[in-house]
């Protein structure tokens, strides 16, 4: 498949400290590809640096085979960006913030109107045309931010965040018209700290910590990558064994309490499923009222390999 | 051929590009209160203050009101801008749209262009209409108002590189820098009857060379030739703009 945007030992120097190190990947015509990392990872420096605000200290980036440092405008002409903490202009009403970006990208016209007035009916914002964008929400505010930078009709679009914050009607609707653009051809950089937002829109994702990237595939490979971290988790309606029993059970290498829940780890769940059920017949009292086997989630993968760091400093 | 007809297409691009930003910056930044106080009542109140109870003549009165109203209002509207846009977060999504830092200060520098030679229509038409002055060059005063305009507006464009907070700083730092040349520039008083020590600092303001073409088109000598005044606008305007895409460019992320 054809790469539109490649990144090639992209590095950012703020004095004495290196923010991205060396970060080489593409991203393919056509999908959705997740960058995710922990706060001060250096997503959006290199988010930055693919879209042109930034220059790079090291290495070179390119957009639909134009470097965005040498050939800025044309590598920009092919995309749309969304940054994280952006806002739209708030003296501006929605329509003139929508026309004032496809004017910006010289987009004509009849095109322009067209496209313009196709996005705030699929965008839910038909009935706000005139009004100021001041008096939006942040949800319909975001909703304006895409809506503009779809009047574009970008090849690649980055989105930094873009359903952070939001109430939950704003956010399904953004993630299905993403996802709906994506099936029509659009190439998607998505940034966030949304694991299931990551696992459920992206076709590949990368992982920076440090300002590295420490891991990049398919979020299905990611996790199975992980078989140390398959685990059964079972809840029991009547009694409860004790933490050392479940722990010497064969093939748990590690067990632990979530809730209610026992969480034992292994490589061979259907192992450990059979132990579980033989225990339970063993003892008097215990009945399970919850049994089965999970891999581990994409979440599960980004602490493991990010050392336990979360977004938002958890 | 190709590469010219490119080429050609790439400015005509770009040209579009900073006059979309000069009809967004109208809409936005035309009516902020901060450009009504420092670019339309501050020279309104200190023509007042200067000319109230004195006996001043109207040959020297408005071709100094002209210069100091253009002054104010080109200057006005550039300082503004780029820290708005910083504050209110809305200048990452301008500075990674498909039109480059120079089309996007040349557009600034046009907002400040058209405010300013509006603006200063009406000293001309009050000047005309009140009192006995009468226009010798109609060329030379659209040289004036139009170079004039130009130059300070593209300082005003520089003084908005500095990433700051809020933009009353940089209201204040513009401020610093336009109080004080607007007395040694031969606004109040011709530079000719100024003292030494003005009269040295004179020909490193902007102001000094608009202010001797607009007396020159009222028919007043200027203190500066119009041929020096005309080279040194246009001088003026090509540092002032160059300075301010080098000091752009250099602090474009900070305030991000």
């Amino acid at each position: 498949m054809q790469t539109i945007i490649e990144a090639s030992g992209l590095t950012k120097r703020f004095g004495d400290l290196v923010a991205v190190d060396h970060v080489s990947f593409s991203v393919r015509k056509g999908e959705i590809f997740g960058f995710l990392g922990p706060n001060g990872a250096g997503k959006t420096t290199t988010v930055r640096m693919l879209t042109g605000v930034l220059d790079s200290t090291e290495g070179s980036a390119t957009v639909e085979e134009h470097d965005v440092r040498r050939e800025a405008l044309l590598a920009r002409a092919h995309m749309a960006v969304v940054p994280e903490e952006a806002n739209v202009y708030l003296d501006l009403s929605v329509w003139q913030n929508i026309m004032l970006m496809a004017e910006l990208h010289g987009v004509r016209r009849e095109k322009r109107l067209r496209r313009g007035k196709e996005l705030l009916q699929r965008l839910g914002l038909a009935d706000r045309t005139r009004q100021k964008a001041r008096a939006l929400s942040k949800g319909l505010r975001q909703r304006l931010m895409l809506c503009a930078a779809l009047v574009t009709n970008p090849e690649a679009l980055f989105l930094d965040e873009p359903t952070s914050g939001l109430d939950v009607q704003s956010a399904k609707l953004i993630r299905s018209i993403v996802a709906d653009l994506n099936e029509n051809g659009l190439t998607v950089f998505l940034t966030t700290h949304n694991m299931a937002e990551a696992s459920e829109m992206c076709s590949r994702v990368a992982i920076i910590d440090h300002g590295r990237i420490v891991a990049i595939d398919t979020p299905e490979k990611l996790r199975s990558t992980m078989i140390s971290r398959q685990y059964v988790e079972v809840e029991f309606a009547q009694g409860s064994p004790e933490m050392e029993e479940l722990e010497c059970l064969p093939g748990v290498s590690q067990a632990e309490m979530r809730g209610r829940a026992f969480r034992l780890y292994t490589k061979e769940p259907g192992g450990v499923l059979a132990e579980v059920v033989r225990l339970t017949d063993r003892k008097d009292g215990l009945k399970i009222s919850d049994l089965g086997s999970r891999k581990p989630s994409l979440e599960d993968v980004f602490l493991h390999i990010t050392g336990g760091r979360k977004e938002g400093g958890q | 051929m190709t590469s010219e007809k490119e080429s050609a297409q790439t400015w005509a691009r770009q040209l579009h590009g900073s006059l979309v930003i000069l009809k967004k910056n109208a809409y936005l930044y035309y009516l902020k209160p901060p450009v009504l106080i420092f670019g339309v009542l501050f020279p309104l109140f200190f023509f007042l203050s200067f000319k109230m109870g004195r006996p001043v003549s109207a040959d020297n009165i408005v071709p100094g009101m002209v210069a100091m109203a253009l002054w104010f209002t080109a200057t006005a509207v550039g300082p503004l801008v780029t820290p708005w846009e910083r504050r209110a977060k809305t200048y990452e999504r301008l500075i990674s749209s498909p039109v480059s830092l120079h089309a996007i200060l040349a557009g600034d520098v046009m907002s400040g262009l058209v405010f300013g030679v509006c603006f200063s229509v009406v000293p001309v038409l009050l000047g005309l209409l009140l009192t006995d002055a009468s226009v010798a060059s109609l060329p030379l005063l659209l040289a004036g108002i139009v170079l004039g305009a130009l130059t300070f507006a593209s300082l005003g464009v520089l003084l908005a590189a500095p990433p700051a907070s809020s933009p009353s700083n940089i209201m204040l730092l513009s401020n610093l820098v336009r109080l004080p040349l607007l007395f040694v520039s031969g606004i109040f008083i011709p530079i000719a009857e100024m003292p030494v020590w003005a009269r040295w600092i004179a020909p490193i303001s902007p102001l000094s060379y608009a202010s001797s073409l607009i007396r020159a088109a009222f028919g007043r000598p200027g203190y500066f030739s119009v041929r020096l005044s005309l080279i040194l606008l246009v001088l003026f305007t090509v540092v002032l703009f160059l300075g301010a895409c080098r000091f752009h460019r250099r602090w474009r992320v900070k305030g991000l």
